[in-house]
Parts: structure tokens; sequence; C-alpha cells
């Protein structure tokens, strides 16, 4: 990153710290409404230090990285059968689009029941949540691969195995990629909503002691900015592996 | 061009180096795309032989078919009706005797110009070493050596143009299909790939048939040249270049060549609805159906895509 990427971001940053903490003294609220960023830093820091934080962020970490994994890897191979088939796609879809239609915040009590309230009721909920975004991306960049490269290929007699790997795939990538950034934010998500339906530890697990039995709003606020650093670090890994394996194309 | 050897395909013959000829036979050849009102017709019993060793120039107005008679010949389409024959056998499918060069250069964009050149190479199962001295060897012959490392997009339209070209040679092809290889090349650099063309030609002993726009390109490459007629195309004229290549190379601007251009002219000139074409009209032999050609169908503007859409293979 340039020395003036860095200074753009850091500027905005100080901005949004600045408006936050304008808000806080301009209306005057006390620290159980919104607490001012210096005292969420505080708090920020210190759960970290004292071993609040870290268990319940590795166990979330845990979960969306087991759950993205499982749902998008299902999702590369339901989205190539239904790039493949017409009949697949139409016995499908109404299914796929009823089931990420239906809340997830409803499904969750029920994938706790059936689950446990254990690591796989959480892996379940974030792979079902990553899996239509990649699932539609793989589809649909599987479908667009110019017909005139795919002719090309099969002049230079390419098996349909080899169509698959050195012409479709890279071809489709772009856009699967895509699918998998708005997906991994989504695990984040899932996790999250799955922890609240239920569970030991986790993120979601201390947002709800910090507004309950702890009621420690700076706690709450540290946590969310926990789980947004999270999101921000896992896309920006996503972000990162689609710019090696993707490259420049003009 | 550097010799690359080829297992001799069934049932081909190679010449006393050892290079395998092949021969092309166009037989009654039609075929049509469905369209939204019915079936567009796009040849029609499109008839010719390139011999083995010979040089075809396919020349006709945009839209009649000339791609689509190349993709039929590499058994990338099917015809409706009549048969391809390579060396007496029928085409089925994509030949490995075959290079086609397609009119756009169709470059894998994530792949830089010297792995977009050693594709074909890896489908066809070649080892890491042999795959880079053949790549390197072929990058020389189209003069981008410096460029092996660079992406499709960082290239010139005509730089592009060349690629597609050593990629269509990196299995060293019996027969090239080549379709408007040079449309984008500056004038100078057309003149010398046409002059290298045919030095490849007398090395490899391939047989070539090579669409073009180009009378003169036409004219300076090619042993004979097939008119075609405006949608659907049917054969209007198949003129022999009575001159040597010596002679050609002689002459490059000269009268000599600009006879046998003109009479190619002519024939185009009569493809269209030209009042005159009564008594241009070509010899040949064929019968030619006498039919008005209202002026809509006669051109298919050049930026016409036809891939992009469906067919129905
Ligand atoms: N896959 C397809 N589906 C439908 N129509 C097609 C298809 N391919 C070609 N055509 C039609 O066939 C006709 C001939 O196309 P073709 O590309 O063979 O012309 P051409 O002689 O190569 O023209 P140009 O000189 O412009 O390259 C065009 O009218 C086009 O609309
Ligand atoms: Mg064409």
């Amino acid at each position: 990153m340039s020395v003036r990427r860095a200074l753009d971001v850091t500027a905005a940053a100080v901005a949004f710290v600045l408006f936050w903490k304008l808000i806080v003294v301009v209306g005057n609220y006390p620290v159980f409404i919104l607490p001012a960023p210096e005292v969420v830093a505080e708090r920020f820091v210190s759960a970290w230090l004292d071993g609040t934080m870290e268990p319940n962020a590795a166990q979330t970490l845990l979960e969306v990285v087991l759950g993205f994994a499982l749902g998008a890897s299902a999702a590369l191979v339901a989205g190539y059968a239904l790039a493949r088939s017409r009949l697949i796609e139409r016995v499908l879809s109404p299914y796929l689009v009823a089931a990420q239609a239906t809340p997830i915040l409803a499904l969750a009590p029920l994938l706790a029941l059936w689950f446990g309230s254990g690591l796989l009721s959480k892996v379940v909920i974030c792979a079902l949540i990553v899996f239509f975004p990649v699932a539609v991306a793989t589809m649909v960049g599987l479908r667009n691969v110019d017909r005139r490269l795919l002719e090309m290929a099969r002049s230079f007699r390419a098996t349909p195995w080899q169509l698959l790997w050195t012409l479709e795939l890279p071809a489709a990538m772009p856009g699967i990629m895509g699918g998998m950034r708005v997906g991994v934010t989504l695990a984040v998500v899932g996790a999250i909503i799955g922890e609240w339906a239920g569970g030991e530890q986790g993120l979601g697990v201390l947002i709800n002691l910090a507004r309950g039995s702890l009621f420690d709003i700076p706690l709450l606020f540290a946590t969310l900015l926990t789980v947004a650093l999270l999101g921000v670090v896992l896309y920006l890994i996503v972000a990162l592996v689609e710019r090696r394996i993707v490259g420049p194309r003009g | 061009m550097p010799p690359v050897p080829l297992p001799p395909a069934p049932g081909a013959r190679p010449d006393d180096r050892g290079h395998t000829l092949t021969s092309i036979a166009i037989r009654g050849v039609s075929r049509s795309f469905p369209t939204a009102d019915g079936r567009l017709p796009v040849l029609d019993a499109v008839s010719f032989d390139v011999p083995e060793r010979q040089i075809v120039a396919l020349i006709g107005p945009n839209g009649c078919g000339k791609s689509t008679l190349l993709r039929l010949a590499s058994g990338l389409l099917r015809p409706d009706d009549g048969s391809i024959e390579l060396d007496g056998r029928p085409v089925t499918g994509p030949d490995p005797r075959v290079g086609f060069v397609f009119q756009e250069p169709r470059l894998l964009p994530w792949r830089d110009a010297a792995a977009n050149v050693a594709y074909p190479l890896e489908l066809a199962g070649w080892s890491r070493e042999r795959r880079a001295q053949q790549v390197q060897d072929l990058l020389s012959v189209i003069g981008l050596r410096e460029f092996a490392a660079t992406r499709p997009h960082e290239l010139s339209g005509g730089m592009r143009q060349r690629l597609a070209i050593a990629r269509a040679l990196a299995l060293g092809p019996s027969v090239l299909l080549l379709d408007e290889p040079f449309s984008a090349l500056d004038a100078l650099t057309r003149e010398r790939f046409n002059a290298e063309l045919v030095r490849l030609w007398e090395r490899t002993s391939t047989t070539i048939l090579l669409v073009t726009h180009s009378i003169p390109e036409a004219v300076y490459v090619a042993d004979r040249v097939v008119v075609l007629s405006p949608r659907p195309g049917h054969v209007v004229a198949d003129v022999v270049v009575p001159l040597d290549r010596a002679e050609r190379d002689a002459n490059l601007d000269m009268l000599a060549l600009g006879h046998v251009a003109g009479a190619i002219r002519r024939h185009l000139e009569g493809a269209t609805d030209d009042p005159t074409r009564e008594e241009l009209t070509a010899e040949v032999g064929r019968q030619r159906r006498a039919r008005q050609v209202p002026i809509e169908e006669l051109g298919v503007p050049a930026w016409f895509d036809p891939f992009g859409r469906e067919d129905d293979e």
C-alpha cells in the first residue's frame, strides 16, 4: 500500500472517531447508551489483555473459517452442476431461492435444536449463509465464459476436463471470487446469529453477556468492534487471494 | 519457422522430407443457422478442393459465410448437407492436423504471451521443457520474443493477431485455416507476414485455406483464389494465379499481378447486384443462379459478431 493510500485510510478513520466523539459530547449521552470512543478503546484493550475477548474471538473465527470452507466448497460443486444442466437448475433453484429468502435468524434456533449448541450448529449456519452467493456466482461465471474462447480450445481438441481447468474455471474466477467476498462477510453474521441461538462461547455470546447480566456497554461496543475487524480482515484476505489468482486482465 | 515434427496422422502420406501432406475437399456443403424467423441459409452447395501443398485464398463480401466455411472445415461445426474431407476422410470433429487462426485473436486474457502460445502444447500433453523450446522458437518467428511475459491486454491488436498465428502453428499442423489473419497488421508487417507465410509453406508442405479481403494479398500468396457470392455463399469463380513465386516477388507492385487482381475484382463485383454483372460473370463451369439480391441482404457489417449468439450445435 502506498503512503498516499495509508494516509487516506487513516484520515477517514480519524474523521469517523471525531464524529463519534462529537455526537457523544453534543448529545451528552450516558455511557450505557453511547460510550465515547476513548472509553470503548480502553475497554477493547483491557478485554483483550484480561482474556475476556480472546477465547470468544478465537471460537467465532473457527466457526467462520470452517463454515465458509464447507459452504463455499459445496457451493462450487453446486454452481458447477447448475451451470452444466438446465434440468438441475430448473429443479433446484426454487428451493435454493426459498432457502435464501427464509431469514437465517428464524432458522437458527431450529438448527441449534438439530445440531446441538456446540460448534457444529454454527458451522452449518455459516455454511448455509455462504452457500447461496457463491453458488450463484459460480453458476453465472461458468455460464458466461466467452463462447469464442471455448471454440478456440475445442479446435485444439481440449477434453471436457481440460476445458474446465484451463478455461472455464480461470474465466469464471473473478465472478466466483466476488461471490466469496460477499460470502465471507455473511459468514461472520451467520456465526454471531448461531451463537445467539445457543452457545457457550463466541463473540455473539459475549455481546449477549455484555448487554445482559454484565451490563457492560463499553464491552458490548468493544465486542462489536472486534466482530467488525474480523469481517474486514477476512474480507481483505479473500481480496488478496483474489488478486493473486485472478491477476490483471484488462 | 522451426520444423515441427508431428506424428503422421492415420492415412496421411509424408512428402520427401517427411512432412505430412493433407488435402481438403469441400463437397456440396450447405449450412444454415436458426434465427427468430426461420433458418438463415449461409452457405449454399459450396464445392472446391484444396489439393495438398496448395494455398487457396477465399474472398467474398462480409457475411457470405467464409468464417462459417472455415469452422465447418475444422470440424467445429457440422454441415447441413454435403461433406468436408481431409485426405479423403470425412471430418467429424477438430483434427490434430489442422491449425486454425480465428478472425479474432481469441487469446486467454489471464495468460501472458508465451503461455498463450503454449496453450495447445499443454492440451496435447507436451513436457515443460519441450514446450518452452517450441514457444521460444515461435515467438522469435513472429518477432515477439521480448513480449513473452506480457498479457494480451497490453499488446497491440496486430501483436495479438501474431500471437494467434504462432499458437495455430504450435503443433505443426499440415493444414492451416486462416481467417483474415493479417487484417490488423501494419502495411509492412503484413507484407512480411505474407512472405513469411509463403516461406513457411515452402518449408513445411502445409495446405492452406486463407480468408482475406485483400485482393493483392490473395494474388501474392495463393495458387488459386475462390470467390464467394453474397449470402448464401456459393462459389462464383475459381481463379488460378498463373505466376510462380519468384515472379510474384519480383512483381510485387506490378501489372502482372494487377491483371489477375482485376479479374478477381470483376468476379467480386459481379457477385453484387451491379447491373453490368451479366457480362462480367464468371466461367468456372459452375452454373450461377441468376438471382436479384436485394441490397439489404448483401452486406452484414464487418463488426457483426456471429459467435455472440446461440447456435444449434
Ligand atoms: N452461430 C451463428 N448463429 C446464427 N447466425 C450465424 C452464426 N454464425 C454465423 N451466422 C450468420 O452467418 C452469416 C455468415 O457469417 P460468417 O461469419 O461466416 O461471415 P463471413 O463471410 O466470415 O463475414 P466477414 O467477412 O464479415 O468475416 C452471417 O450473416 C451471420 O449472421
Ligand atoms: Mg468472417
